[in-house]
């Protein structure tokens, strides 16, 4: 909310400066966010007086005045503007003058007629974005007067970002409340007085729904003058205040708005059809909006209507039908209190946040009707002259504000804030904040929070604002203390840092993308998977929920391939989601993605592509040494995304819990991707649950290695190949090494050879190569049996 | 016996001349072998007298063992440098980088995260974590948000379908904790959130750090002095930290706390927009209605609750000016930590 300082001055007599009353508000919790100058820098701009206007005898649009700043001085000043006339005052830059934007005023010869400085409209001021000729000054303004004095320029325009349970001080008289109490200054309410009535004419008020408006304030203001523009103190204070000036009636009624913290309206009264009525919209009701736009009304909406149609989105904005406009001639003033409730998120939900349903949903002072109708129409008719009759109320005292009491204990106090408070000091504190405080002895006190304080409820409320009041910034400070019992937790849990660290020391960096993603990448991707589709996505390329890592990893190896770099490892953690037949599922993946060379570029090794193997090594390190083998298994699977001869499934215990493989040449190029890309993707909870180590015992006696070479069908795989080794040779088989897997010259076609290298060895005595030719021997035999596969001359 | 001297200096030379163990072997058996000259000086010994017998054989011996001591050490000598020569051969460029990977890297949010998980796990919290998608009632309702309440427009939410949002914050975590556990309770609750805002300084997705403690006793002094020892020790500084009212369904008193300008020392600058403080974030007690919510008696608990962007603090640590490259995974941006 934007505050003229010294609008705000007006209301309150503070002893401190802007710097210090600014620190002041943000540590009260009136949170300061920008101070800026009312006006830009400008000098030497006075009140100058038009004496006479002669055409300029050169130019038709020019003119030659004579402007006086004081009196028998005259200066002759050759103008533009369209409204330069005989008799008016303006603002004049003598020579000297300086304009914003550092423009300096010399003497100047226009057409041939010497000039002697510039009469300025509201825009070369930087007083408003644009004007139309010269900013006129009231007939009364002080001749020679300096501008700046004379509009009190010299002002600052303080901009509270307000938090929304302090609807009290979305006023000057709300801030001024709080600065008289910051400053323990004594506050007084102006006092307004009360037009009376000099027509008995009225208008029909019906209030419908009396919960969502507990209290309807209405009057008649006859021939009201639409000619008459607002006064130019009134203008700058709503320009300060950050509104733009339209007419009398609608600046009389912001500036009501601004001043006391009541949004009003004023209705064209000859355009309402037999009273106002207060009910909820119908169904399917259309509304012109004075803004030009056109909603239709759901059935949540308060509407003030009348005996034919809606003429306002209550508390929000009026129809455009029944504004008030250049031809009125007759108004119906409104000053309600419509109930949070009943306004807050309608706004939001048509898309129509105004300056009175901002006020509206955060609470207005529900005894402030009469007060601001009374106001407004006193300025109206000082103003835009006009008869106002008696004012009509409809209120409903049981919904309207109740007094309420609120126990504040001294120890809760005291123990919230761990601070020692004289009760005094707390009495001091609420007294000022307006609050009506009754002491009950021994416990605290009973309070009654003013009828602006609507946010005040709860003993937790209090001991807020005797805080907020006695400075957070002069609470004590401790340190927590806390019994520490030692807590067990479980080992064979791991950790996921751990595997963090472990990929980045394979060279591995960690990605973070966003968790919503581009629904055409994400269906090459898992084109059968189901999704969780955003309702109210920033863009469509962010607007389904991640089935996979990959839909955000691949999009980040394109943005590095697209960013001269070719060799990249990614990886991510995080959640995918899909729905579920119990509401949905949110389950934490492990995933990477590689490309390029298998080394950074080097002066030893050949550039080598990388390949399956190096992502599947990069998935292994993963696995605990306790598990892996025993667990889990990779088989060979078929991925819609992924090359249907290099994908794996991994599987632990039989259940699917990862893939891996090359992403499809197909799907590669759909993606953009210029190079052979490898992914694996886990859930990161089978990876994570591991066992204890177990100790085997440590044999004494010699190991025997047995090399055997099998050539077999080349879909044999080594994995079943070493199943039925293992399975042959016995317990004193301890170890398969690979060493050489060979397709080509001396193998036949379609086939390939395998070299293993058999490690036997027994704990309890040394094993005789009778036995161990006897374990190769019934390997062989099933090998050949169950693959056809043939041992190798060794 | 005269020549003795002269046959110990001849083959003292032999032996230092020797240029390899070939001729230095050969040295051995010219003088020492069985037909060396040295050894058929001792046969002489026969024409001697008795008297000067034992005398001349002592000095015989003694220079045997002396020309054996050389052979020896001259030996040594070869063998080193045969060693020294092999190995002059075998030096290599040792300014060549070594054999390895690059390294990866953790990026910088996680990095954060974990190390303000790090404070705070020494000093006996725990962490907690929940569910992304979170319902309407965890997210707010627990939270003293109801629908409608102006609050709801400070979170900009996602909505992914009936009563499902994306969370706004990891607080729906406190709720879940504060229902299913008995205090003493002090948890922190790293996290990603969201919000439907996206701009310079706004991703629709970022991450939080949120604490609570919940114990009997427990005041707004405990609070200051947690966030207060927490930021010193964050930023290895000892800044001031200022707590100033603020607003927050879910706590009452609620404080948003500013941190003194890391980059101009409160003196004024671009990063503070010239304010000297920099708000980091925010805190309050636990609201009463809040732990009634979560079965929790307020009159025999209380807590405090607090709430920080870690995206916010890695900036300020390592000095990152633009937000939107924590998530654009670029390896410019992620290879620098």
């Amino acid at each position: 909310m934007k505050l003229s300082e010294s609008w705000l001055r007006e209301w309150v007599d503070l002893p401190v400066d802007t710097e210090e009353l600014i620190s002041q508000l943000t540590m009260a919790g009136l949170e300061v966010d920008a101070v800026e100058d009312a006006a830009p820098d400008f000098q030497n701009v006075l009140v100058g007086h038009v004496l006479s206007v002669e055409p300029h005898p050169n130019a038709d649009n020019l003119k030659i005045c004579q402007v006086s700043i004081k009196p028998e001085d005259v200066t002759q000043v050759v103008c533009g503007a369209v409204n330069v006339r005989q008799g008016i005052k303006v603002p004049f830059a003598v020579v000297g003058a300086r304009l914003p934007g550092s423009v300096k005023i010399k003497l100047a010869k226009l057409r041939d007629v010497e000039s002697f400085g510039m009469l300025c409209g509201a825009d070369e001021l930087g007083l408003s974005d644009k004007s139309k000729g010269l900013l006129e000054l009231p007939l009364d303004a002080p001749v020679g007067l300096n501008l700046r004095d004379y509009l009190k320029l010299n002002d600052k325009i303080i901009d509270i970002d307000l938090t929304p349970n302090r609807g009290d001080c979305l006023s000057v008289r709300g801030v001024a409340r709080e600065a008289a109490v910051l400053n323990l200054v004594p506050f007084s309410e102006p006092c307004f007085l009360s037009v009376s009535s000099s027509i008995t004419d009225t208008f029909s008020i019906q209030v419908d729904e009396s919960e969502a408006c507990s209290r309807y304030a209405g009057r008649i203001i006859k021939n009201v003058d639409m000619t008459v523009s607002s006064p130019l103190w009134l203008q700058e204070k709503l320009r300060r205040s950050g509104l733009r000036s339209t007419d009398a009636v609608v600046d009389v009624t912001n500036y009501v708005m601004l001043e006391l913290g009541q949004p009003m309206h004023a209705f064209d009264l000859d355009k309402l059809n037999g009273g106002v009525l207060v009910r909820m919209a119908k169904k399917g009701e259309m509304l012109s909006l004075l803004d030009g736009s056109k909603v239709v009304l759901t059935p949540d909406t308060l509407v003030v209507a009348d005996k034919d149609k809606v003429v306002a989105m209550a508390g929000i904005m009026g129809s455009d039908n029944t504004a008030v406009s250049s031809n009125t001639c007759n108004i119906f003033l409104e000053s309600a209190y419509f109930n949070p409730i009943a306004i807050s998120g309608r706004s939001r939900a048509y898309g129509k946040h105004t300056d009175a349903s901002h006020r509206f949903e955060r609470g207005v002072d529900p005894r402030l009707q009469e007060v601001a109708i009374e106001r407004a129409t006193a300025l109206l008719l000082e103003i835009a002259g006009g008869r106002a009759g008696p004012i009509s109320i409809v209120e409903n005292k049981a919904d309207l504000f109740q007094e309420t009491e609120i126990t504040l204990r001294h120890a809760r106090l005291e123990q919230q804030l761990g601070l020692t408070i004289e009760g005094s000091q707390v009495e001091d504190i609420l007294n000022r904040l307006g609050l009506a405080v009754r002491k009950i002895s021994g416990i605290g006190w009973h309070c009654s929070p003013p009828s602006w304080r609507f946010d005040l409820s709860l003993e937790a409320d209090l001991i807020e604002e005797v805080a907020r009041i006695y400075g957070y910034e002069n609470l004590p400070v401790a340190t927590p203390s806390a019994q520490l019992p030692i807590t067990s937790f479980l080992e064979t849990r791991r950790e996921l840092p751990g595997l963090r660290n472990q990929l980045i020391a394979r060279g591995y960096h960690e990605a973070i993308t966003y968790c919503f993603v581009d629904p055409e990448i994400q269906r090459q991707l898992t084109p059968d998977a189901e999704v969780i589709s955003l309702v109210n996505p920033i863009s469509s390329d962010m607007s389904v929920m991640r089935t996979t890592l990959w839909s955000g990893l691949l999009p980040a190896i394109r943005h590095n391939l697209n960013r001269q770099q070719s060799r990249i490892r990614l990886f991510e953690t995080g959640l995918v989601f899909s729905p579920s037949d119990s509401g949905l599922k949110q389950e934490s993946m492990i995933a990477g993605a590689i490309t390029g060379h298998r080394m950074p570029e080097n002066w030893h090794t050949n550039a080598e592509l990388v390949d399956f193997f190096d992502l599947k090594g990069d998935v292994q390190s993963l696995l605990s040494p306790y598990t892996a083998s025993e667990q889990f298994e990779f088989i060979k699977g078929q991925h819609p995304c992924l090359h249907s001869g290099q994908c794996a499934q991994i599987r632990r215990n039989g259940h699917l819990v990862g893939w891996l493989g090359q992403v499809h040449p197909a799907v590669q190029k759909i993606l953009g991707l210029t190079q052979t890309i490898f992914v694996f993707e886990v859930h990161l909870q089978s990876i994570l649950e591991d066992k204890l180590p177990r100790f085997a015992e440590v044999s004494k006696f010699p190991e025997v290695r047995r090399d055997l070479a099998f050539i077999v069908h080349e879909d044999v795989t080594a994995g079943d190949l070493c199943k039925t080794v293992r399975a042959e040779a016995g317990k004193t088989l301890i170890d398969i090494k690979i060493f050489d897997v060979y397709k080509g010259k001396g193998i036949k076609v379609d086939n390939k050879s395998i070299a293993l290298g058999l490690t036997f060895r027994d704990t309890s005595r040394t094993l005789e190569d009778s036995e161990i030719n006897q374990a190769v021997a019934s390997i062989a035999r099933a090998i050949e049996v169950k693959f056809s596969g043939i041992l190798r001359d060794q | 016996m005269k020549n003795i001297e002269i046959l110990e200096s001849e083959a003292s030379n032999a032996v230092n001349r020797a240029p390899d163990l070939k001729s230095l072997e050969q040295t051995k058996v010219d003088y020492l072998g069985k037909k060396g000259l040295l050894t058929s000086l001792l046969k002489e010994l026969g024409s001697l007298s008795p008297e000067e017998r034992p005398k001349a054989g002592a000095r015989i011996n003694a220079v045997k063992q002396r020309i054996l001591a050389e052979i020896d050490l001259k030996r040594q000598a070869i063998e080193y440098n045969a060693i020294e020569s092999q190995l002059a051969k075998e030096s290599i460029d040792i300014t060549l980088p070594g054999r390895s990977d690059e390294r990866g890297s953790l990026h910088l949010v996680t990095h954060t995260m974990e190390r303000i998980e790090s404070f705070f796990l020494r000093i006996g919290y725990k962490i907690e974590k929940g569910p992304e998608i979170e319902d309407d009632y965890h997210n707010f309702e627990a939270l003293n948000i109801p629908a409608h309440h102006p609050a709801r427009a400070m979170h900009d939410t996602f909505y992914v379908g009936q009563n499902k949002v994306l969370r706004t914050h990891t607080s729906p975590v406190q709720v879940r904790t504060m229902k299913s556990q008995e205090p003493p309770i002090r948890i922190i609750c790293p996290g990603r959130v969201y919000r439907c805002d996206s701009d310079l300084t706004h991703t629709p997705m970022f991450h939080q750090v949120e604490g609570l403690i919940l114990d009997e006793n427990i005041s707004m002094a405990d609070l200051k002095g947690t966030i207060d020892q927490f930021l010193k020790a964050f930023f290895e500084e000892d800044l001031p930290v200022r707590f100033r009212p603020s607003y927050f369904p879910f706590t009452e008193p609620s404080a948003e706390v500013d941190l003194q300008c890391t980059n101009c020392k409160g003196k004024g600058c671009r990063i503070c927009k010239n304010t000297g403080w920099l708000e980091v974030m925010g805190c309050g007690m636990v609201h009463p209605t809040v732990l009634s919510h979560c079965n929790v008696d307020p009159e025999k608990y209380s807590g405090f609750a607090f709430g920080m962007g870690v995206e916010r603090l890695a900036m300020l640590r390592y000095g990152v000016t633009d937000l939107r490259l924590f998530f654009e995974s670029d390896l410019q941006f992620l290879r620098q930590f």
